[in-house]
């Protein structure tokens, strides 16, 4: 009953803006899952990585020109939205995906970090390559999520029956899958990958490739707050315009000296004053590609060919080379 | 003169085989009737399967180093491999302090120094100045740790956000907080129970049958996640500190209980012979009453503190990051997948819970012996 109520108790929200309250703060407070490899994950220093992670170093960068200068809180699935409405969080980065509901109860989401869609992993000696073969199937998934929401209708349109067992968090529905409660694990195709090598044997399992729904990642924020909205939207712009741009974490001190393209020269600060409507310097999209890196720099760190993940670019390649990542020009 | 008496005395045997010797000692101890026999077979088949198996796992086949899961990979060590132990050491600063910046590590190790002073001073029998070491433990040792955990800038010790404190060292934070505050309060809180005062022995009542009436993880919960939504926006509370202040609550109503049982032992008559000796009520209750009960009620408070011990790791479902929390978050890096890291990450969580929850209960063990030498019961 309380949990019906935390949306309309929500706005105990900041009189202030919430950037105005970040920077009287020192630092932001970023609400991360507590273990999605390639997306927030701490290493074995405790320092928190991943393409979620990424993205709140960048928000910190372009607001107080130190990366470091962020607080990760984890949140489970449940609980996430009620630490963002309590104010307890400044942003949810945190594989969520953006739904109307959620939009329309008292949240926000500016932009679209990341594009998936909600996959299966399965035991390869199950020999299935289709979902229609999970007819009949248990499947394991996690309480609070969209993934309990897609699976009925998927298998409602198509006249298939299943049973689903849900968890409060990735390590018990992990763990239930591999104990052979069920004869799937269904979520979001980006943790599966992640979740397949945390099983003992990865190679008895697959991630099959369809994918039965959209989730579109975005960073969530509350409702109400424009002037935070613009920045949280124009961080994600700034990565992946700088990467259109040509623009990397490795040369973007050599671009910055010999800047010619008008076009660099805007998103690096160096002409127009565009980051002052954002309430910070101009050098901010600068100091966000110097301190975290382009879009495509962040992703190849966490989640790309050269990391144990492997996840492939796909939808979230920029639009002009097949993908969907598509930012407004800065100016 | 007939002598019908021996004079020298017959050269000692040794026992029969069957009494005397180990076989004696077996028989009597172990195959004293068919159950027991059956018994110990039973257990020592039992034994004969599971010890190899444990020991190739973890001794033999285990790999002591490497960089990351490839070490741990048969196909790439060649050979079978058990515990991957590499796994543990490459994580093992994260999974004692957490986030805890790796340039202030030497604050926690420090307040685990004074923490084991502490405790030694209290617990050893024989220690001088006991009295001393009670008030170090109980508020010396609160203040110092307290300030080296969270900094004090102004005697030059950054502040430390309670949000990168993690791993062992807060599940210690947890217990110890716990430990420090349940046990005073538990005991002030079984007195007023049963005090004469009816309101004090009504808000005692309430206040323990409250927070025994309510399961932890809604504690918890509401401590967590809900209080900040009643709070104006202005007001927060640390995030560590809500869930500490719900356990020590929680871990106090408990205790009552427990000490509540201790002074029901007491016979009214020491009471009443202490007060004809002249005692006054603080008195009899300091000198008479509480160190009988208090020996009495020992095994149901250490049975408490292991229990608020080992329910710490509860606080991993608020968004803590506590020793268990850290462990699993540990396991999900891509760098170390292996078919062993599972069984490598909770046979150590066993392996580090046991330790501290059987010493605990050994040092509680020597405590009691000690108290009974007088009744041997
Ligand atoms: N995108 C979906 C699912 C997000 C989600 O919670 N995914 C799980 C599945 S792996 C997760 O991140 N768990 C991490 C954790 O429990 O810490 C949503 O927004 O509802």
């Amino acid at each position: 009953m309380l949990f019906c109520m935390a949306p309309a108790l929500a706005q105990n929200g900041p009189a202030q803006g919430t950037l105005a309250q970040v920077k009287a703060r020192g630092h932001l407070v970023c609400g991360v899952s507590g273990g999605v490899a390639g997306f927030s994950i701490p290493d074995s220093q405790g320092q928190w990585r991943g393409l979620d992670v990424d993205f709140c170093r960048a928000l910190a960068a372009a607001i107080f020109d130190d990366p470091a200068k962020v607080r990760f809180i984890p949140q489970s699935s449940a609980a996430r939205f009620t630490a963002l409405q309590s104010g307890e969080i400044d942003v949810l980065s945190r594989n969520t995906t953006w739904t109307l509901s959620r939009d329309t109860a008292a949240m926000n989401f500016p932009v679209i970090t990341f594009y998936d869609g909600q996959g299966f992993l399965v035991r390869k000696s199950l020999n299935i390559a289709s979902v229609k073969q999970l007819d009949r199937a248990t499947i394991c998934l996690q309480q609070g999520t969209t993934t309990e929401l897609n699976l009925a209708d998927w298998f409602r349109t198509r006249g298939l029956t299943y049973k689903v067992v849900t968890f409060a968090n990735s390590e018990q529905t992990l763990g239930a899958y591999e104990s052979g409660r069920c004869d799937a694990y269904s979520t979001d195709k980006s943790s599966l990958y992640g979740e397949r090598l945390k099983t003992a044997h990865p190679d008895e399992h697959v991630i099959l490739d369809e994918a039965i729904s959209k989730e579109p990642f975005a960073p969530g924020i509350r409702q109400g707050d424009d002037p935070w909205r613009d920045l949280v939207a124009w961080t994600h712009y700034a990565m992946i315009d700088a990467e259109e741009a040509g623009i990397s974490q490795a040369n973007v001190e050599e671009m910055r000296r010999s800047a010619l393209s008008p076009d660099v020269k805007r998103i690096l600060g160096l002409e127009g004053k565009y980051g002052e409507g954002l309430g910070l310097t101009t050098d901010w999209a600068y100091r966000i590609i110097r301190h975290v890196g382009n879009y495509g720099d962040s992703f190849e760190r966490n989640v790309g060919a050269q990391t144990p993940l492997k996840i492939p670019r796909g939808l979230n390649a920029l639009w002009n080379q097949g993908g969907l990542q598509y930012g407004p020009p800065i100016r | 003169m007939q002598r019908f008496i021996r004079v020298d005395l017959v050269a000692s045997r040794a026992p029969p085989a069957a009494v005397g010797g180990p076989l004696g000692w077996m028989r009597r101890n172990l195959f004293s009737s068919l159950a027991n026999g059956l018994t110990t077979l039973l257990i020592l088949g039992l034994l004969a399967w599971a010890l190899p198996i444990a020991l190739r796992f973890l001794v033999l086949d285990a790999v002591w180093t490497g960089a990351s899961g490839d070490a741990c990979r048969p196909e790439v060590a060649g050979r079978p491999v058990g515990a991957c132990w590499a796994f543990i050491a490459d994580k093992i600063n994260y999974l004692a302090y957490g986030s805890y910046p790796a340039a202030e590590r030497w604050r926690p190790n420090l307040a685990v120094a004074l923490l084991a002073l502490a405790a030694g001073w209290m617990l050893w029998l024989g220690a001088p100045r006991r009295d001393l070491g009670a008030l170090f433990a109980f508020v010396a040792f609160p203040v110092c740790a307290y300030l080296l955990l969270a900094g004090a800038p102004s005697l030059g010790l950054p502040s430390v956000a309670t949000g990168l404190w993690g791993g062992f060292l807060v599940t210690m934070v947890v217990a110890v907080v716990g430990i420090v505050v349940s046990l005073p309060l538990g005991i002030l809180l079984a007195l007023g129970r049963r005090s004469t005062l009816p309101v004090v022995r009504v808000l005692s009542t309430a206040f323990i049958e409250f927070w025994r009436g309510v399961p932890l993880i809604t504690v918890l919960f509401m401590a967590n996640v809900m209080l900040p939504l009643f709070l104006p926006g202005d007001i927060t509370v640390d995030r560590l500190l809500r869930p500490l202040v719900g356990i020590a609550l929680f871990a106090s109503a408990y205790m009552a209980e427990v000490v509540r049982g201790g002074l029901q032992t007491v016979p009214k008559g020491q009471q009443e012979a202490a007060a004809a000796l002249g005692l006054s009520q603080a008195q009899s209750l300091r000198l008479v009453v509480l160190p009988q009960a208090l020996k009495v009620a020992l095994p149901g408070i250490v049975n408490t503190i292991i229990g608020l011990f080992k329910d710490t790791t509860l606080v991993s479902i608020v968004g803590i990051s506590d020793f268990i929390r850290v462990l699993e978050a540990s396991r999900a890096d891509p760098r170390w997948s292996a078919a062993t890291i599972p069984a490598t990450a909770y046979a150590f969580a066993a392996l580090v819970y046991f330790t501290v929850c059987f010493g605990m209960a050994r040092y509680a063990g020597f405590i009691e012996r000690r108290l009974a030498a007088g009744e041997r019961r």
